[in-house]
């Protein structure tokens, strides 16, 4: 059956191709293993035992009443771990491992129970006894800034964990026809992967076994060993594909906790996390931000002067580095002659705020691109004119000495203009609105692959990459498939054990595709070097197949070929984010909307996608991730939010009272276009995708509601309330 | 307490504690891990079966209320190694990202199909209204569902 031979075609077979994804299967079958599906013989469950609040000094701790539940084999404390208890993070090693004296945010594990059965550890937590006195939280961005407020992490002089200035050009003395100036707010939104978050700890002869659906497990070994004082290659991590990623299981969380309890016990420990302690986990920031833009006559941007504030968690976990990125690229695909940027990541007692879709670029981007419709309006010209007007032509620099734009980029405007219908006239209550986003990709970063040729000519790729949903395996087999010149039946994509697959940075920032790819790409080619010095020695010709060539070379013994590829994105010192953007994500989003102004409700007539995607490998993944990132990005324009009380307690934790989008909140029409000029730095010439999709939803949507209905709201999200409050308003 | 039911068709005994739902019966104690847990709270359908021909979300369903009844779960919806039509348009269709909501998903459209084989995009809808993805905009899962109930009227 394998139509093995090793000439390559010079025309891609199989790249460009919409290959039906690999574990689709599985996936329709109840077969795929995910983190929560595992069974480890002899494992304990773990259970969190938490206060009910956010911030609260711990006055003792009473385990007795639980330890007598039969089944208990474990209670831990702080107490029990090594002293000072070991912090980690994968930014700063500023989070305990467990809470130590103080909770930070509500949620935050103080006790671990661990029991022979699930039903155990649940009623043996229920019986642990936590005295606290709750001290006054910090909540707010307001709060945050204030320095008569109570310090988070009191080690430090404020509650403002990083500042960043960029910037150029000289933003007070530039001479402006029009400012626009307004207060934008993006709330505090959760992932909700529909795979809550799952763990398995299990010490093992060479040290601990970690199975966790991280997107980075890499990363994860990292954060590991480090707690531990341990080598990394003490550790190893199993990541079943996550059911769902999104940021949320980019970064460790309570692993290193679980290392701990499970190296203490001496035995498996099994953590499968609820929906509501999955949302006291990981979230996204919120932000204000400030925007001053100064505008010529004809609509040209003179500055952009942005003040940033994102209100992080208790613990920095990635959050300085989604704050940083976002705001240096926060004036978006447009030129600015002059720009000044602060931003700011700030501490409070809440979940701590991680990586999700977009990176911070969704907060930005809703105030940048607002600014541009009010200028506009005021400047009497078209949306898509004015846009026009700013964006940087195809090679132009628009941040300096940073790497300048890498496609034509009015092409996606024009492209996602005329796929809205923008000229047509609009019915009453209805409104279209158009907006740009622009991401940065992932900067410093490397990734390594391995290609085993067998010796019956097929292959086994392994790389450290994590398939969450967005289609790597599908995407790498196909390369694979070219490179090598066999069927996608034949190649099999290891992924997930670091014990078998070599380093990989993370499977964030849109990046797999553009770096993992070139790394498999430079492992075929590795393989084909070695496959022709065997050929030129046996004396064969090009034409044989691999299965003969390599027994003409191993005999019996079955040997195979073993490539070995890698790529990275440069590390450039000095530079503000460690390297310059190998690409940049570019997405066109325009929609039409009709306002029922008797109940402010929004339905969504269309929305259309645009991303400049340089090449898809497989165009069909590349659609559905964008769909699915702009429906998703209608669900913080539209209803999502984090709310909490003066406690700090998430209220609307879990599924009945927090809302993301269902079926019934699609838009009636949605399409997303590609853009395949061939000009990213990626196999082929692709870019990264899958991000893009939530970039600007909310400002397309936004600037639509403001055409239908007439109103100009700036805090996030647009719910029938605050639409139908916005309309009395105007008419009183 | 001693739970009898027939589950894809086999018949299967086993104890079970009275407080369990029947998700947790057939995720913990038959092993059938193809039926997801979500938000515990029927909210997000990941669990959806079929109980007695219905859909149910398994989570709200105690085990022990199963008594005699007949469960189909993901893992019985092949028959002879042969994809069930839903489970071969949602892989045609490019339904499936991750995977996690799709057993129920697929649960649900059965039950959708099976109570109108040829239902408009606004039926499609309500039936898997209950249902929460996060990966897809959903209108593959609609085109997916659109094409099982087309190709099983024919
Ligand atoms: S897990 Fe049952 S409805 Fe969500
Ligand atoms: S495919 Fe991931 S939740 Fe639906």
């Amino acid at each position: 059956m394998p139509p093995v031979n090793n000439l390559k075609d010079d025309k891609p077979k199989w790249v460009g191709q919409s290959l039906g994804r690999v574990g689709a299967e599985d996936r329709v079958t109840g077969r795929q293993k995910y983190a929560a599906d595992l069974r480890i013989d002899n494992a304990l469950q773990v259970k969190f035992v938490t206060v009910d609040c956010a911030r609260a000094r711990i006055i003792a701790i009473h385990t007795e009443a639980a330890a007598a539940v039969e089944g208990v084999r474990c209670i831990l404390t702080s107490a029990d771990l090594p002293q000072p208890v070991p912090k980690c993070g994968p930014a700063y090693d500023d989070r305990p491992v467990i809470a130590v004296g103080e909770t930070r945010f509500h949620g935050e594990p103080v006790v671990v129970v661990a029991a022979e059965t699930e039903d155990a550890a649940e009623l043996a937590a229920s019986l642990v006894r936590i005295e606290y006195e709750e001290l006054p939280p910090v909540l707010t961005v307001e709060a945050a800034l204030d320095p008569g407020s109570p310090l988070v992490q009191d080690h430090l002089q404020s509650n403002v964990l990083t500042e960043n200035h960029f910037g150029w050009g000289d933003v007070d003395s530039a001479q402006a026809h029009c400012i626009v100036e307004n207060d934008y707010t993006f709330p505090m939104v959760t992932h909700f992967a529909i795979e809550p978050h799952a763990f398995i700890a299990a010490p093992d002869p060479d040290g601990i076994t970690i199975w966790s659906p991280i997107q980075h497990p890499y990363v994860l070994r990292r954060v590991v060993a480090t707690a531990l004082g341990w080598p990394v290659a003490r550790v190893r991590i199993i990541a079943p594909d996550p059911g769902g990623g999104f940021g949320g299981k980019g970064w460790p969380k309570v692993e290193p906790l679980l290392a701990f309890l499970a190296l203490r016990v001496g035995r498996p420990v099994r953590l499968v996390m609820s929906l509501e302690e999955t949302f006291q986990a990981v979230r996204r920031a919120s932000a204000k931000v400030h925007a001053r833009t100064g505008f010529d006559a004809d609509g040209r941007i003179v500055f952009q002067d942005l003040e940033a504030n994102f209100l992080l968690g208790a613990y920095a976990d990635i959050g300085p580095r989604v704050v940083s990125k976002a705001s240096y690229s926060a004036c978006g695909p447009y030129r600015a002659p002059h720009a000044r940027v602060v931003s700011r990541a700030l501490l409070s007692h809440t979940t701590p705020s991680t990586a999700f879709r977009g990176f911070g670029t969704p907060q930005a981007s809703w105030a940048v691109e607002s600014q541009l419709n009010e200028a506009a309006a005021r400047l009497g010209l078209d949306r898509v004119e004015i846009r026009r007007r700013n964006v940087p032509a195809k090679g132009e620099e628009f941040i300096p000495n940073e790497n300048g734009a890498d496609g034509n980029w009015i092409e996606s405007l024009e492209k996602a203009a005329a796929a809205v219908a923008w000229d047509v006239p609009l019915a009453p209550n209805r409104g279209r609105g158009i907006s740009l986003g622009l991401k940065s990709s992932s900067t410093a970063s490397a990734s390594f692959a391995l290609v085993r040729l067998h010796h019956d000519g097929s292959a086994s790729v392994l790389s450290g990459t994590s398939d969450m949903g967005q289609g790597a395996r599908t995407v790498f087999t196909q390369i694979v498939a070219d490179e090598l010149a066999i069927e996608p039946d034949q190649i099999v994509v290891v992924m997930g054990d670091t014990s078998v697959v070599p380093f990989d940075s993370s499977t964030s920032a849109s990046r797999s595709t553009v770096f993992m790819g070139n790394a498999i790409i430079a492992a075929c080619k590795h393989v084909q070097e070695q496959v022709a010095a065997i050929a030129l020695e046996v004396g064969a010709g090009a034409e044989v197949p691999y299965e003969e060539l390599l027994r003409a070379y191993y005999g019996s013994a079955r040997g195979e070929v073993i490539g070995l590829g890698s790529a990275r994105s440069a590390y450039v010192p000095g530079h503000p984010l460690g390297g310059k953007s190998a690409f940049w994500e570019m997405m066109a989003a325009a929609a039409e909307v009709e306002v029922d102004p008797e109940t402010g409700m929004v339905d969504i007539r269309k929305l259309v996608l645009v991303s400049d995607v340089g090449k898809a490998l497989n165009p069909m993944q590349v659609e559905t991730q964008d769909e699915g990132s702009a429906v998703m990005g209608l669900g913080h324009t539209l209803m999502e939010q984090l709310l909490l009380d003066s406690h700090g307690r998430i209220r609307n934790l879990g599924a009945l009272d927090y809302r993301i989008p269902t079926i019934e909140d699609i838009p009636a029409e949605l399409h997303s276009f590609l853009i395949e000029n061939e000009d990213g730095p990626g196999p082929s010439g692709a870019k990264g995708a899958g991000e893009g999709g939530l970039l600007s939803i909310a400002a397309a949507v936004g600037s639509a509601i403001n055409q239908a209905v007439g109103v100009a709201i700036r805090d996030l999200p647009l719910t029938p309330e605050r639409i139908w409050q916005a309309i009395q308003d105007r008419q009183t | 307490m001693n739970l009898r039911l027939t589950i894809n068709g086999k018949e299967v005994a086993r104890e079970v504690a009275a407080h369990h739902t029947l998700l947790e019966f057939l995720r913990d104690d038959v092993g059938l891990t193809g039926t997801k847990e979500c938000c515990a709270e029927g909210e997000c359908g990941a669990c959806t079966v079929l109980l007695d021909g219905k859909a149910v979300n398994s989570c709200l369903v105690l085990a022990v209320e199963t008594e005699g009844s007949a469960v189909t779960t993901i893992e019985g919806l092949e028959k002879d190694g042969q994809l069930d039509p839903l489970q071969q348009a949602f892989i045609d269709k490019g339904a499936v990202q991750c995977g996690f909501c799709i057993p129920g998903m697929i649960l649900a459209a059965k039950y959708l199909l099976q109570e109108n084989s040829n239902p408009t995009d606004a039926e499609i809808k309500q039936g898997l209204a209950g249902n929460l993805c996060r990966c897809a905009g959903y209108s593959r899962i609609i085109d997916a569902v659109r094409e099982a109930g087309r190709a099983a009227r024919q």
